[in-house]
């Protein structure tokens, strides 16, 4: 009888490790996009605030682009047409890019709210202080306003968090994917994917209570 | 001093002061009193440059406030004000309301502006709240708050825009009493207000306004007891 081939074998402790591996590259693939996306976006918010109709003509259409189209579709698009115009990026930075543009479009509009929370009557009392634009956008605005449109922030973060399973299209190697790697070697994709799921939830739940707990100690 | 020469202001095409003359010796209080809509807001808005004017000048010691090199933020240092809605920061505390502006603004170290703050604090009263947030003041203690923080600001006019008419009427008193005190210790003060007894006995003038024009302008034993604008005869007549 020939030897048997064995391509299939059972979940192994080791391959604990390797999903810790690729929960590591989620986080680190999603504290990048959100980190670039949400400075980025701050400054959109502050543009479709104080650009009226000209950003209403330039930015705001272009982040609807990317706010509407699917996310598979912008990263499949990006990558594959990217090096046309000599853009040879790997998945990771790919996935970084797009990402990132996707949270600075979301995070615009919560932005934006953001600034308009904060009623002009309080402004002009910081102005009359003596306080320059800037200062009041820095000192008054920005906690003011910050705070009111923290937990919709908090929204934003933790969905492009669990979208940045996505770029495991372009083959890199994040939580997603890796599951799909080891359903295809151990056959045992209800039990693989649970402890995916545990380490998304492990990924996202400290964030979530840590907001609570500040939304807690702001509202005294 | 300051000195108000022909000043106009439109909104669109609403003409809301029709050339405004006024001059406020230092030490002076004046009340401005008159209908909702006569334009006395106004005048104190265009006084700081938080609204621009369309025609003549307002000068500030001798400063141009709508020219176009004036430094602005500058200037406003030497005008505190104080608005209808108190407007207190609610991230942060009694004493750092009061002591942000000396901070950021005059670049005070923190330990002096937090000194300046306990210290203006202490003056209208609010010496116990110096760690409380604003959330936890009353309305009055909100704008007595405000008060102070304008004054942590040192400067050499106060300008109040209705300071009391958003308060409950039980408030009111505490906040008058301050603004009193201030005129007693010899602040230059611009006071719009619908208080008439605080304009007849604190004030030094009282100005009438009356569809964006001053119709009157004089002592309060005049604009209260011998009032020469059949405007302002109506007018107090409605209010008394």
């Amino acid at each position: 009888m020939e030897p048997s081939v064995s391509f299939f074998s059972g979940f192994a402790p080791k391959d604990l490790l390797f999903l810790g591996e690729a929960a590591l590259r989620t986080m680190w693939i999603s504290v990048l996009s959100i980190s670039i996306g949400t400075v980025l976006g701050v400054i959109f918010g502050w543009i479709l605030y104080e650009g009226k109709w000209a950003a209403a003509l330039t930015v705001a259409p272009v982040l609807d682009v990317f706010r509407s189209v699917p996310l598979i579709i912008q990263l499949v698009l990006f990558y594959n047409f990217a090096p046309i115009v000599g853009l040879n990026l790997d998945p990771f930075a790919s996935g970084v890019v797009i990402l990132t543009i996707y949270t600075a479009a979301l995070v615009a509009n919560v932005a934006r709210g953001g600034i308009e929370a904060v009623e002009p009557p309080m402004r002009r009392a910081a102005r009359s202080l003596g306080m320059s634009y800037w200062q009041d956008l820095r000192y008054v605005v920005l906690p003011i306003g910050g705070r009111a449109v923290f937990p919709a922030w908090v929204g934003v973060a933790l969905g492009v968090m669990k979208d940045s399973a996505l770029v495991s299209v372009l083959g890199y190697v994040e939580l997603l994917k890796a599951s799909q790697i080891l359903i295809t070697r151990t056959q045992e994709p209800f039990l693989i994917l649970t402890i995916s799921g545990a380490f998304y939830f492990a990924l996202s739940y400290p964030i979530s209570r840590y907001a609570a707990s500040l939304e807690r100690k702001w509202a005294q | 001093m300051i000195e108000i020469h022909d000043l106009h202001k439109y909104f669109g095409s609403l003409h809301v002061l029709k050339g405004i003359n006024l001059n406020v010796e230092k030490g002076e209080v004046l009340s401005v009193i008159g209908a909702s809509g006569s334009g006395k807001s106004t005048l104190l808005y265009c006084i700081n440059g938080l609204e621009p004017v369309q025609q003549g000048n307002v000068m500030v010691d001798g400063t141009d406030v709508h020219a176009k090199g004036t430094d602005i933020n500058k200037l406003r240092q030497q005008l505190g004000m104080v608005f209808q809605q108190w407007n207190s920061f609610p991230h942060l505390t009694a004493l750092e309301n009061v002591a942000l502006a000396p901070k950021i603004v005059k670049g005070k170290s923190k330990a002096e502006a937090r000194e300046i703050a306990a210290q203006q604090l202490k003056h209208v009263g609010l010496g116990e709240k110096l760690d409380v947030y604003p959330s936890a003041l009353s309305g009055g203690q909100q704008q007595r708050l405000a008060i102070a923080r304008a004054l942590a600001m040192e400067p050499e006019y106060m300008l109040f825009d209705e300071a009391t008419s958003a308060l409950d009427p039980e408030l009111v008193g505490e906040v008058l009493e301050t603004m009193r005190m201030l005129a007693e210790e010899g602040m230059t003060m611009i006071c719009v207000t619908h208080e008439m007894g605080f304009a007849r006995d604190v004030s030094d003038r009282v100005a009438f306004f009356h569809q964006g024009v001053m119709e009157e302008i004089g002592p309060p034993e005049q604009i209260f007891g011998n009032p020469q604008s059949e405007h302002t005869q109506k007018f107090l007549a409605n209010v008394r």
